[in-house]
């Protein structure tokens, strides 16, 4: 019965719409009150219904509702026989839920989008070999699934037998399909462009990439501000305060209609959801456009950053550097570039991979007591040979002389915006090795963006040296360069800047600045959709797409004006109200519930302008 | 504790927030801090002791309030 009711709501507001209609005609074309007052009665009675029962479930649950104040109010409005009032109200209250309800719909579609792409089913292996169709909560890991052309990859797993062409666009915004053949990791919700593979599942559901993005949106759509949450303890009191001011207008004054007006005037709508649907709308365009900000906190940060600190190497160049100068100085260079190699093999450093990738023709020994040098390099032994690479840092410790010559090309390496590696075979320097890491295409254009959205520092810090932070700072324009930093220095310099009073974003290696992601007021994680990325960032760029920046910031900015003017255009209207309420003559239930009714629409539409937000 | 996710039919009222989870924390065996009810993904997150409720218990609740359950996902042992 109760769900009966509350289904057809919709068509209890029509019926009532009609009944008003013909209640209104034969007031003022026909004078009948007769009929006009049976109509009105009727509408009253019809809208009141589902409100009445809203109210009582509410009351059940110790809550006092919107639904209570105009269910009193109603109930006040037919005992002092204001039929139309009653249901003129219950019409306004029901037409405005189902307007609220359509465009909220709107306000979240583009989410709705996001989460309805993960997949439903997967043809898992049964025991006896064949494959059948089952439902996702169905498949554990461990299982093997076959996944033809046009389906969905329904788990992250690696390919077991079979080849073929995957779009991984869901998860990175690569749109180029990719191969993929035995042994290939493949990612859950992207699709199998063309070919048939078998795929063993290592993360189900939740755990899957894409299970945890969609998390994240989820998550984000509904976190809260301070601000929200100051608003949603002021409202919990708000409503049983407006119902006891009604009581007291009541008692004191013995005016009926005065007190229900209250009631009507004082209903919060705009205040309570004009954030969250600027909220949504502002996360469901980021997630649009390959941008997933971690909540409306992040969205209020990064809107009034002032300061974005990056990484160089992986962030503002490619992170693929490259040999670019080898000034020799010994007398072996076959022998001595093999005892290099050697050494850098057993390095993931990104300068060691490019002198590996360098020096792949030559021979690679095994090495012994290897001593890592913190900010410095690596010291190791090869057939009985002392072989040290790394920085002037590293040499000086180590007490071994660099000349002019080498001083001299070293430092022009530098303002070239090279990366300095020296190696010394037995205390000797035999080698100056320069390395240039390329700058991300369109990067400049990029930070030119943030610097007119208002970014007033863009600083680089990097492990590097100065010489090459300084080009690259002037390449690209940045307001601040600072080298030879650790993670930790990064960190200081991050904090004093916070010290200072400024906003800060901090951009870089999801591994080694992990440190800095977390001090930040937004951190963002480079990484391609890698898990370290998507759990340390406050924003996540899918595919590490920098030029998703100027977006995200552009969309943050206009998402957090939106949620000011929705609050603003909240308490205006209550304002507005009550005023009115006190000093004009005009002020009566229903058109009080008419304003209430239009400001929450107001705010809904408002939120949903931030859906087409694109950077001009 | 069981961990139970529930997808409702699409919430549009905020104070139907506040019913929901007013109404969840009244039901014996619920844990009270872990009522959560996200409003735009008009779904709620909730712990619960099995040796003292059950999940249909835990969807009639909600659906007495007037919401509607579509579905409803439990992990054990969480």
């Amino acid at each position: 019965m109760q769900h009966n009711i509350l289904k057809h709501k919709n068509k209890i507001m029509s019926i009532s719409g009609l009944l008003i209609a013909l209640g209104l005609i034969a007031h003022f074309i026909f004078a009948n009150t007769t009929i006009s007052n049976s109509a009105f009665i009727i509408a009253s009675i019809l809208g009141a219904t589902p409100i009445s029962l809203q109210a009582y479930q509410a009351m059940k649950v110790k809550v006092v509702s919107i639904d209570v104040l105009v269910t009193i109010a109603v109930i006040g409005a037919l005992f002092i026989q204001n039929y139309e009032e009653s249901a003129i109200v219950t019409f306004l209250f029901l037409f405005g839920s189902y307007l609220e309800q359509r465009t909220l719909n709107q306000t979240r579609s583009a989410i709705k989008e996001l989460t309805e792409m993960a997949p439903e089913t997967a043809f898992k292996q049964l025991t006896g070999g064949q494959f059948a169709e089952v439902d996702i909560d169905e498949v554990e890991e461990g299982d093997i699934l076959l996944v033809k052309t046009g389906a969905k990859i329904p788990v992250d797993g690696r390919v077991t037998t079979g080849k073929g062409y995957v779009n991984e666009a869901n998860i990175t915004g690569e749109s180029l399909p990719l191969k993929k053949e035995k042994d290939d990791e493949v990612f859950a919700g992207t699709i199998m462009d063309n070919g048939t593979i078998q795929i063993v599942a290592d993360r189900v559901g939740e755990d899957s990439t894409f299970g945890k993005i969609i998390g994240l949106v989820e998550e984000a759509q509904d976190s809260k501000s301070e601000a929200e949450r100051f608003i949603d303890q002021f409202s919990r009191w708000y409503t049983p305060a407006v119902l006891t001011i009604g009581l007291l207008v009541w008692v004191l004054t013995k005016d009926t209609e005065l007190a229900i007006t209250v009631l009507v005037l004082g209903c919060p709508g705009a205040l309570v959801i004009g954030v969250p649907v600027s909220n949504v709308a502002g996360i469901g365009n980021g997630a649009k456009n390959g941008i997933l900000f971690k909540g409306s906190e992040v969205i209020s940060h990064f809107a009034n950053a002032d300061t974005v600190l990056f990484d160089k190497t992986g962030t503002l160049t490619e992170g693929k550097p490259e040999v670019s100068d080898i000034i020799y100085y010994g007398n072996n260079q076959e022998e001595d570039l093999s005892l290099l190699l050697s050494v850098e093999s057993e390095s993931d450093h990104p300068l060691a991979v490019a002198i590996v990738n360098k020096l792949a023709q030559y021979k690679v020994r095994p090495i012994e007591n290897t001593q890592v040098v913190k900010g410095g390099g690596v010291i190791a032994h090869v057939d009985g040979h002392v072989v040290s690479v790394g920085n002037k840092t590293l040499m000086k410790q180590e007490s071994i002389p660099l000349s002019d010559d080498v001083l001299k090309k070293l430092n022009k390496l530098e303002r070239t915006g090279n990366s300095i590696v020296l190696t010394a075979v037995d205390h000797k320097l035999i080698m100056l090795m320069g390395i240039r890491d390329k700058v991300r295409p369109g990067v400049k254009q990029d930070l030119q963006k943030l610097k007119s959205l208002g970014i007033k520092n863009l600083i680089v810090l990097s492990g590097d040296n100065q010489g090459t932070v300084n080009s690259v700072k002037k390449e690209l324009g940045l307001t601040e360069a600072h080298g030879d930093m650790l993670p930790e220095d990064k960190q200081a310099f991050l904090k004093k800047r916070q010290d200072s009073g400024e906003i800060v974003v901090f951009i870089g290696d999801g591994v080694n600045d992990s440190p800095s992601l977390a001090t930040a007021e937004v951190g963002i994680a480079m990484g391609n959709g890698t898990d370290v990325a998507i759990e340390s960032s406050d924003i996540v760029l899918m595919n590490s797409n920098f030029n998703r920046l100027p977006h995200a910031l552009g969309l943050a900015k206009v998402t957090y004006a939106n949620m000011r003017q929705n609050i603003l255009i909240a308490v205006g209207v209550v304002i507005i109200l009550l005023v009115s309420l006190i000093f004009s003559e005009w002020m009566s239930m229903s058109i009080g519930m008419l304003i209430h009714e239009a400001s929450i629409l107001v705010v809904i539409l408002n939120a949903m302008r931030l859906r087409g937000y694109q950077l001009r | 504790m069981t961990k139970a996710t529930l997808k409702l039919e699409t919430l549009t009222c905020p104070s139907c927030l506040q019913k929901i989870e007013r109404g969840l924390k009244q039901t014996a065996g619920v844990k009270k801090d872990s009522v959560k009810v996200l409003f735009n993904a008009s779904k709620v997150k909730v712990d619960f002791d099995e040796n003292q409720v059950n999940l249909n218990t835990i969807e009639k609740a909600i659906e007495d309030l007037g919401y509607p359950v579509i579905s409803s996902k439990v992990k054990e042992g969480a």
